[in-house]
């Protein structure tokens, strides 16, 4: 494994854009993790039946007595101007929070036809916020469909704090990004360790450790669809770390260099910390990898997780990425990937799922990263395949961490070869 | 506005999607943003199905609004047609494309297309996902289906299994086989496995065999309409229910009734061992269909005690009424999942029998439970052959509810070692996998294995106690007994007690009760 940047990487890649149908989740997903994440919190989707049922579908099992999220569905009379929207939704809110009074942020979570008919959810938070301040802060942001796209939704639920939280004249460092929170706890050891100062997380896991952002506030992503998060916290005077993402021991080295160059520690206070979890998660790597060698792998758009992991895949596992597809290409974001990410696969952006799958037909790649509605398919055509949102809901980032995130990817080829031997070389 | 956590139902294109799910050489462009997808996983995943639904969605976006999603939607359908070459098209909107009004019946139309194309009406913001399905599938039946000649030799069409149905695959191969038996051969069976051909000959069949009124029902009422072909009314889930299945049949066609094969569940419940199962109270909530005959073979055919029913489609609210009065019951009719757990807690049951979401209450209350009816989840999809319906489907139900039970000679030793260590209620029924856990040796006193009802308390009801309380050696007395019937024990003799206006529960009340309702 090499640090350096290779002679070539994909930042002059041309980039294929597709228009077409898109096999992926909307925004209201994100609430199946940022509900567990924030304690406290309680998501309230204003949306239809067809919301409500996603959400459902997408938690896979309805494992919770009464989970923190909820649907207010939209019925005809609300839509035919009969009932008052507005009264309607203060009343739905009011019998909640009666319910559940351990709830101190709601967020009121727009939907595809909360946003055609335009009922201003800013406005009822608002309202809202007056009746049930302090005891509740109500929040809004759009999950909808027609405006984001699965990942995207936390991204959304995020840059709806920033406004709300504390000013601050302190250095310190914000990290973004829902992460589970044994992978969080080693995070701020090994920034501990290093000498940040300062660290707080955003989500926070309740609502009363809300982080404060200010202009001595360094901010680092943890997770690479939060560009509107990261450009409000960036509006609010905040300083922007960039590095690739902590995905691989690669990605964490790099990472924890950037946020400790930013601050002015020096190289060899991180290289100390460091160096036994890294050559832990190297050691660890080098035995899943067998597995990955050579083999070729196609990325189907999902949760912009792509470019960061096929840039893992690639450098530290050795596999061969054949096709990265993702929601959408945010360059600024990305630079520091696309740099690392060794040239020669498409790069596409957008979906047009036919054509896609066309694609995956034609290359027969080793791996197919896809998701949900097309794994089964696609392995009843012979393709080996890993669900994509796996990868969000598992823990994955920094060392610890960075063999499981490649066995995730080594689990459906080991378990072809089990099962049919002879089907494997 | 009505707030909902869990969802018995999806919205209507759903249903309409298990209708194109199922068929073959039919396709369905569905008007829809991006996020509406997650409905195929329902059936690659849920069914575990090795094709991607036959759906197209036009996947607009907010930008897409203020412009030109018309275009989009005849984009994808002319696409849709070239690649796939369907015979058939449906086309519709989903909630979102509602609120939009692009009509896609009118846009499809345009196009011209050289095969028929269905336009569905499928009020999102009104109906449900039954509703959807039972629509799609008469609005196809009606646009294909014509009257033609009859076969020389009696046969029927089997109406009403779908994609995402609950042992649909396997209740059709049973049907098929036990009419066989009577000599009547399959003439269409839709629309699982059935193309848009398939569907314009169903008017050679004599008769039509209504499998789920919940999907199929007005097909059925307009093939008998327009092509004159009657259709059967008994669901044939049960012993009892598929021998008036068989006898409706040959009062149809004038064959004679078939001679009996492969039928155990009559002496099984008749075998001594059975014995235990007498008068043991179920609840039982699930589509109006399975619920009802859920009912009947609990109490004439394993001689439970039915002690509530329900179901969660309006649409068959009037025959469940009419089913759970004549067992002395209200029926509840809800969707509210809420509402149906504080009712299973009020009623303390010894056996639910319902859906993935009882199967989640009954989990939480510590009370066994068999799934009945749709919604299911992966598991439910067995690998093996499960039928519900006909003969073998009644040996399958009555192995599938006696399962969760803990055995009549188990039960026996349990009540009389109740205090053996290892041998104790918190084991659970030991033909069940899973590490048996050690009894506590102080019993911990908030602990109650009947389970508290965490929503109901939220709600600020206490289901269960009301203004008794049980002095302290009566509640340990009350732990003795058998988890599987201490639900019942608390319930009574907290009624008991209330009735006489006893408000403080002694050793004496509790057997003064169990005297009371000796049986």
């Amino acid at each position: 494994m090499s640090l350096d940047t290779p002679p070539r990487g994909c930042s002059d890649t041309p980039v294929l854009k597709e228009r077409g149908q898109r096999e992926v989740f909307c925004g209201l997903t994100g609430i199946v993790w940022l509900h567990r994440k924030m304690q406290d919190a309680f998501f309230l989707v204003v949306g239809s039946r067809t919301c409500a049922h996603l959400l459902q579908a997408a938690a896979g099992v309805m494992i919770f007595a009464e989970p923190r999220f909820g649907t207010a569905i939209l019925e005809e009379k609300d839509l035919a101007g009969l009932a008052d929207a507005n009264a309607e939704l203060d009343r739905e809110v009011a019998r909640l929070l009666s319910r559940r009074p351990d709830i101190r942020q709601l967020f009121l979570v727009g939907s595809c036809p909360s946003e055609v008919i335009k009922l201003d959810l800013a406005r009822a938070a608002e309202r809202l916020n007056a009746t049930h301040a302090p005891h509740v802060r109500v929040l809004n942001y759009s999950g909808s469909g027609i405006e984001t796209t699965f990942t995207e939704g936390e991204d959304a639920c995020l840059e709806a704090m920033v406004p709300g939280l504390p000013a601050t004249q302190d250095e310190g460092l914000l990290v973004v990004g829902a992460l589970p929170d044994v992978v969080e706890d080693q995070m701020l050891g090994l920034l501990a360790a290093i000498g940040v100062p300062n660290v707080r997380c955003l989500p926070a896991r309740r609502s009363s450790e809300l982080p404060a952002a200010g202009p001595r506030t360094r901010v680092a992503l943890v997770q690479p669809f939060l560009g509107a998060t990261h450009a409000a916290l960036v509006k609010r005077g905040a300083q922007p770390v960039s590095a690739p993402f902590p995905f691989g021991a690669e990605g964490t080295t790099l990472w924890l260099h950037a946020v400790a160059q930013a601050f002015g520690i020096p190289r060899d206070r991180v290289e100390a910390v460091i160096a036994a979890p890294r050559a832990r998660a190297e050691r660890a790597l080098a035995t899943v990898s067998e597995t990955l060698r050579g083999k070729r792998i196609f990325f189907f758009p999902d949760s912009q997780l792509e470019i960061p992991l096929a840039r893992f895949l690639a450098r530290e596992c050795g596999m061969v990425p054949v096709e990265v597809g993702v929601p959408y290409l945010h360059r600024e974001l990305m630079g520091p990937e696309l740099d690392l990410l060794p040239e020669g696969p498409v790069l596409s952006e957008g979906q047009d799922v036919e054509r896609q799958l066309d694609r995956v037909r034609t290359a027969q790649p080793d791996l197919t990263v896809c998701g949900l509605g097309l794994a089964n398919p696609l392995e009843a055509e012979g393709l080996a395949t890993k669900w994509a949102i796996e990868l969000v809901f598992t823990p994955v980032h920094f060392y610890e961490q960075a063999a499981d995130l490649a066995g995730l990817f080594a689990r459906p080829l080991r378990r072809r070869a089990l099962l049919t031997p002879e089907a494997a070389e | 506005m009505k707030l909902t956590l869990w969802t018995y139902e999806g919205p209507p294109h759903v249903g309409a999607m298990r209708i194109a799910t199922a068929m073959k050489g039919l396709h369905y462009v569905l008007h829809a943003p991006q996020g509406d997808t997650y409905a195929d996983l329902l059936f690659t995943m849920i069914e575990r199905r090795n094709h991607r639904p036959p759906v197209t969605y036009t996947t607009f976006q907010a930008r897409d609004l203020g412009a030109d999603t018309a275009n989009l939607f005849k984009d994808a359908a002319r696409d849709a047609f070239a690649r796939f070459q369907p015979q058939a098209m449906i086309v519709g909107a989903s909630c979102t494309a509602e609120l939009i009004q692009d009509d896609p019946g009118g846009l499809a139309e345009a196009l011209a297309l050289p095969v028929p194309v269905i336009p569905l009406d499928l009020p999102s913001y009104s109906r449900k996902e039954n509703f959807g399905a039972d629509e799609t599938f008469f609005q196809i039946v009606k646009a294909l289906a014509r009257p033609m000649e009859r076969t020389k030799a009696v046969t029927c069409n089997l109406l009403g299994p779908t994609a995402l149905g609950f042992r649909h695959r396997d209740d059709v191969t049973e049907l098929t086989r036990l009419l066989g038996t009577m000599g009547i051969a399959v003439n269409v069976c839709a629309p699982l496995d059935a193309t848009p051909a398939d569907i314009a000959r169903l008017g050679a069949a004599h008769f039509n065999v209504l499998m789920y009124p919940e999907t199929a029902e007005t097909a059925a009422r307009h093939l008998e309409k327009a092509l004159n072909q009657p259709f059967t009314r008994v669901v044939p889930i049960g012993t009892h229910a598929t021998r008036d299945f068989l006898a409706e049949v040959a009062t149809l066609t004038g064959l004679p009734l078939p001679a009996e094969t492969g039928l155990r569940q009559p002496w099984y419940a008749a075998s001594v061992d059975s014995t235990y199962l007498t008068g043991k109270r179920v609840f039982i909530f699930g589509d109006g269909t399975h619920a009802i005959a859920a009912a009947r073979i609990a109490a004439k055919e394993i001689g439970f005690e039915v002690v509530g029913l329900g179901a969660y489609n309006r649409e068959q609210a009037r025959p469940v009424r009419a089913a759970a009065k004549t067992y002395g019951l209200e029926a509840l009719i809800t969707d509210d999942y809420l509402e149906v757990e504080a009712e299973i807690a009020r009623l303390q049951p010894e056996l639910i029998l319902g859906t993935q979401m009882e199967r989640h209450i009954a989990k939480r209350l510590g009370i066994p439970c068999a799934v009945i009816s749709a919604p299911v989840h992966v598991q439910d999809y067995p690998a093996r052959y499960s039928p519900q319906m006909g003969f073998e489907g009644a040996n399958v139900i009555f192995d599938t509810w006696v399962h969760p039970l803990v055995m009549g000679l188990e039960e026996h030793l349990l009540t009389m070692f109740r205090e053996d260590f290892e041998f104790h209620d918190a084991a659970g029924p030991s033909h069940h996998g899973g590490k048996a856990q050690a009894r506590a040796e102080t019993p911990v006193a908030a602990v109650d294995a009947s389970g508290g009802d965490t929503s109901a308390k939220m709600k600020g009801e206490d289901v269960a106690s009301g203004e008794v309380i049980w002095l302290a050696e009566a509640e340990r007395e009350l732990r003795k007994i058998p988890f599987f019937v201490r639900g019942k024990a608390k319930r009574n003799t907290e009624k008991f007690a209330a009735d006489r206006g006893v408000t403080a529960i002694s050793i004496d009340t509790l057997y003064e009760a169990k005297a009371h309702y000796a049986r």
